[in-house]
Order: C-alpha cells, then sequence, then structure tokens
C-alpha cells in the first residue's frame, strides 16, 4: 500500500535481553486519526521513537512520509509530547515564535481564547490552555504527520473537546496523526486502533476489534457487598459500577456456582466487555507465562 | 447514614472555590466528583475532610480517627520502604504487633504490593505508588475515606486493581468520596457529582443524570450553531437546551462526556436549564 505518511515493516527493537517491540507493521495514512493503546512498558513509545527517527530498529523497516526519517523529513513532522515541551519561563507569545522560528515558519495568530493569556508565563497558565498552546506551536509549520502522546489526559472536559476540533481540522486537511494513549475517552475519537502489549501489535481495528475475545458479565444482587467479598477472594477481577458488580473474563455459568454456594442469589448478563478489560486481561496472560 | 456537606460555600480571597454545594457520601458507596483544573474538587474534598474553612455551610463528618485521606500528592514518603510508610501510619492510629502485621500483610497481597515490600516508595512506579498511597489511607479502617484523583497519570492496569481496591473498600461498608479526571470512573460510581467552577453543574446516579438531562443532542457533520457543537470522531455533535432541532436530524444518545460538555456551554451562554 503506497501513500502511507507513517510506516513501521516488521519493526524490532532490542535493548541488551529486552525485547520493547518484537515485529510490529503499522502505518498511518492522510487524513486519518490512529489511537496507539498499551499499558506502560507494553512499547508505545520505543515504537514512535523508531518511527520518528529517534533511535534506530534493531531489525525492520520504518519510513517517514516516503523515505527514511531524516532530518529534512522530520521537518514536516509535528510532536506534542505529554509534558507539553513548553518553556515554563517564556510568555505563551514568546514560546509560539521560538518554537515557530526554530521550523522557519510564520508566528502563529492566537485564537481569542488564548488572547488573555498572550503575555502570561507558560507557567502561570492554567494546563487546558497550556495544551493548547502546545498544538499551536506543534502546528504553525502546517506539518504533514502529527504525533500526540495523550493529547488531553487531566485537561478539562470542554478544553478537551476544543483540542479535538484541533486536531480533527488538521487531519481534515490531509496529515496523518498518530496518538498515543491508554485513556477510552481518546480512544473513541480516533479513527482505527492499534493495541500493543508486551511489545507485540496484538489488536487493530475499531474498538470491537480491539476487545476481541475478551468477555465481561454484570451481576446484580441485594446482598451486593458480600457477593463481591466472594468473588473477590475466588480470584475473579471484579469492580463495582453503579450498585452491579462486573466481572471480567468470566463465564456467567461458573460465577453464578461460586455465588450459589456461598448462598447468595443473583442475576448474571454478558456485558460488552472494555478496552481497559482487555488490556488488564493481556496484562495478566503476560505476567503468567 | 450518610457523611455530607451542605450548602457549602468556600471563598480563597477573592476567588469562589465552593458556591453553594451540598454532597452526601452514603456509607457503602463510592461518589466520584468530576470536573477540570480549578472546578473545586480538592476544596469539595477538603471540605469534608474538615480541613477548609467554610464561609457557609455545614459538614457532617467521622470523628478524625476514623477518615482516611489520600492527598493528590504521593501520599508516602519517598526515602521510606513500602513496609515503613505503612507501619509509619499504622503506628499513629495506635495499630501495632501482631495486629498491624496481619493487616499490612493482608492489604499488601490485595494491592499486589507484596514483591514490592521492601523497596523505597521512590522506586516504586507511579502506579504502585498510588496504591500504597491507598493502602496508607485505608490501614486503619476508615469509615470515610476520602481520595484526590488516586488514578491519575496511572496505567490502565494499575487504574483498574485501584478501582478494584476502591470498591472493595465500599463494600465492606467505607463511604468513599474520589475525584477524577476520567468520566470512565464516574460512570462506574454510585453516585457521581460533576463540579464547574466551583458549582455543581449535575449529581445523582449516572442514570438519574441521563434520565434527567435536558434537551436533545443531534450528530451531523455540519453543525447548525457552531458554539453548541463540539467533536465525537468523525461527526460532531450539537446541544439543543429547548429539544428543539431541525427536523430530520439524526438524534445521538448521549453519554456522560456529551452530557457534561452540553451542560458547561448551557452554563456558558447563560441559558437556564
Amino acid at each position: 500500500m503506497t501513500g502511507a505518511l507513517l510506516r513501521a515493516e516488521h519493526v524490532t527493537r532490542r535493548f541488551g535481553k529486552l525485547t520493547a517491540v518484537d515485529d510490529v507493521s503499522m502505518q498511518v495514512r492522510p487524513g486519518e486519526v490512529v489511537g496507539l493503546l498499551g499499558a506502560n512498558g507494553a512499547g508505545k513509545t520505543t515504537l514512535i521513537r523508531m518511527v520518528l527517527g529517534l533511535i534506530a530498529a534493531s531489525s525492520g523497516r520504518v519510513e517517514l512520509l516516503g523515505g527514511p526519517p531524516d532530518r529534512e523529513r522530520r521537518r514536516r513532522l509535528g510532536y506534542v509530547p505529554q509534558g507539553q515541551g513548553l518553556y515554563g519561563d517564556l510568555t505563551v507569545r514568546e514560546n509560539l515564535s521560538f518554537s515557530a522560528r526554530a521550523y522557519g515558519a510564520a508566528d502563529p495568530v492566537l485564537p481569542p481564547a488564548l488572547s488573555r493569556y498572550a503575555d502570561v508565563l507558560i507557567r502561570d497558565v492554567p494546563l487546558g490552555a497550556q495544551r493548547q498552546v502546545a498544538f499551536l506551536a506543534a502546528l504553525a509549520h502546517s506539518p504533514d504527520v502529527l504525533v500526540l502522546d495523550e493529547p488531553t489526559s487531566g485537561v478539562d472536559v470542554l478544553a478537551g473537546a476544543a483540542l479535538w476540533d484541533t486536531i480533527r481540522a488538521q487531519a481534515e486537511h490531509g496529515a496523518g496523526i498518530l496518538v498515543t494513549t491508554h485513556y477510552m475517552q481518546e480512544a473513541q475519537q480516533c479513527d482505527r486502533l492499534l493495541l500493543m502489549a508486551d511489545g507485540r501489535l496484538v489488536a487493530e481495528g475499531s474498538e470491537a476489534d480491539i476487545v476481541g475475545s475478551t468477555t465481561a458479565v454484570a451481576v446484580r444482587t441485594d446482598n451486593w457487598a458480600q457477593a463481591f467479598a466472594v468473588l473477590d477472594r475466588a480470584g475473579a477481577p471484579v469492580m463495582l459500577e453503579g450498585r452491579a458488580i462486573r466481572v471480567a473474563n468470566a463465564d456467567p455459568a461458573e460465577l453464578g456456582e461460586v455465588l450459589k454456594a456461598a448462598g447468595i442469589e443473583a442475576s448474571l448478563q454478558k456485558v460488552p466487555p472494555t478496552i481497559e478489560e482487555r488490556m488488564l486481561i493481556l496484562a495478566r496472560g503476560a505476567k503468567a507465562s | 447514614m450518610s457523611y455530607s456537606v451542605r450548602s457549602a460555600t468556600v471563598r480563597f480571597g477573592s476567588t469562589l472555590a465552593l458556591d453553594d454545594v451540598t454532597v452526601e457520601v452514603p456509607v457503602g458507596s463510592v461518589v466520584a466528583v468530576v470536573g477540570g483544573d480549578g472546578a473545586g474538587k480538592t476544596t469539595l474534598l477538603r471540605a469534608l475532610a474538615g480541613e477548609v474553612r467554610l464561609e457557609s455551610g455545614t459538614v457532617e463528618g467521622p470523628p478524625r480517627q476514623r477518615l482516611g485521606y489520600l492527598p493528590a500528592s504521593s501520599g508516602s514518603w519517598a526515602a521510606l520502604t513500602v513496609t515503613q510508610n505503612i507501619d509509619f501510619v499504622a503506628g499513629i492510629y495506635g495499630l501495632v504487633g501482631d495486629e498491624l502485621i496481619a493487616r499490612r500483610a493482608e492489604l499488601l497481597d490485595r494491592a499486589g504490593l507484596t514483591p514490592a515490600a521492601g523497596r523505597p516508595a521512590a522506586q516504586l512506579s507511579g502506579g504502585m505508588r498510588r496504591k500504597l498511597g491507598f493502602v496508607m489511607a485505608i490501614v486503619h479502617r476508615p469509615s470515610l475515606l476520602i481520595l484526590d484523583e488516586p488514578s491519575t497519570g496511572v496505567d490502565p492496569v494499575s487504574r483498574i486493581d485501584l478501582w478494584r481496591l476502591v470498591s472493595e473498600a465500599a463494600a465492606s461498608g467505607a463511604a468513599v468520596l474520589m475525584s477524577t479526571t476520567y468520566l470512565d470512573e464516574a460512570e462506574r460510581a454510585a453516585y457521581l457529582v460533576v463540579l464547574d467552577s466551583g458549582r455543581v453543574l449535575v449529581q445523582g446516579s449516572y442514570d438519574q443524570v441521563r434520565a434527567g438531562f435536558p434537551g436533545v443532542v443531534t450528530q451531523t457533520s455540519e453543525p447548525v450553531r457552531e458554539e453548541w457543537a463540539w467533536r465525537r470522531g468523525r461527526l460532531r455533535h450539537e446541544y439543543w437546551p429547548g429539544a428543539d432541532p431541525p427536523t430530520g436530524a439524526t438524534l445521538a444518545e448521549p453519554d456522560l462526556q456529551d452530557i457534561v460538555i452540553a451542560l458547561s456551554l448551557a452554563r456558558r451562554h447563560m441559558v437556564p436549564s
């Protein structure tokens, strides 16, 4: 398939005995917002660093904008790290000027929501506004590829919605966007998802493709506190959901038996699993093996 | 039986941090407080803990020694080991000897921290450190447990672990008030409170919040009124507070994210809802 902005083909990276990324192939095409999911240590950051040319692959091939990720191609890239990459001792306007000049672009125009912070030091600006500044800085040179690390985590819901407007506008103008995240809210904003665990790409596609064969059961009973204790002691991955108890990767019949043995009457119902439950099951599997 | 703050107003200088807020935390339940930076989450938590002075209103909490509090900062001492951290806090509550040894072992096991018992807190991952903070807040079996963003910045697997620990505390009879920036956690709580600039935007069980949501949300690629629209994937959602969308518009089933955005917009546009 041609035209991918970011591409990895059978990429592996080893650090000593540790295989941080293990035979991963993926791509990001123009106009696409791709979510890269995985728990800490799954290999997301190592994969990104290879695709951006910051570290070399042990084997396999990476391409940025149709060629090796060299300096010239990296100029057409915008990156917003989780820590925003801004200078706390510079004002909003100074930060934007600095990054625009580094890329040889014109100073970006401040949107109305940010203009009141123009001459305020970045460290005194609220987090949501800081994120918007980091985006403006990364977008000033109209990059073809955007890489965003948990772009809206910790930002209030309205500010987060404004950031997604900005991200989507870039995609509509043909940029390819890779978002690394481990939050459902962000994953649900993406067109396509990739799930990594233990260095490998374990699932790809829609949310339904990601949760795959994971199952979840909702247990409803008047005696919920006792039911919770019984299931927890039986080693089931339990959590509360309102007044119901949720159990991941469980068989309703088996759970029913456990509860019945403890003298608890309950109704059990299969419910749609979440991406996080899939990650939990993957992490436990990795530990067990 | 419940703990509560009623009609609480808190002012820091000229800033109104809480504006006539009433929140009840029933025993055996998890109440989740959501809101952005500066919404008043921490102030509400500290008000219930009796740590901020109210300008008006009342607080009903347990006696000091029946309260467990996990602050937004780490909640543990970096240079002390996991065991030393727990023993230190337990000592304050008079928990010593065999009783302490048994309680510590039980909590370490439940939090998955047993293999890290001898490690200094400074060398724990973010998720493990939050779990240690949680264990320290709960070591004396408090009847009211207050958790300030226990899951912020924690990886998804540790988040599920933490939620299980929180669930367990509620199941064994504690009243739990926790703040979070993650809406999926609020959806999972028995009750949720959405704060916006010091005021309650909406509260109740997730079902109640959904049922009581005024107006409708439509989904479209071209919103009619930009200032009432927001992104959801490739489409945009638009809020109609008077439930009067144009004919033929596609209705969306609003989730908590839609509800919070819609009500925040309504408040900013000063439309009575």
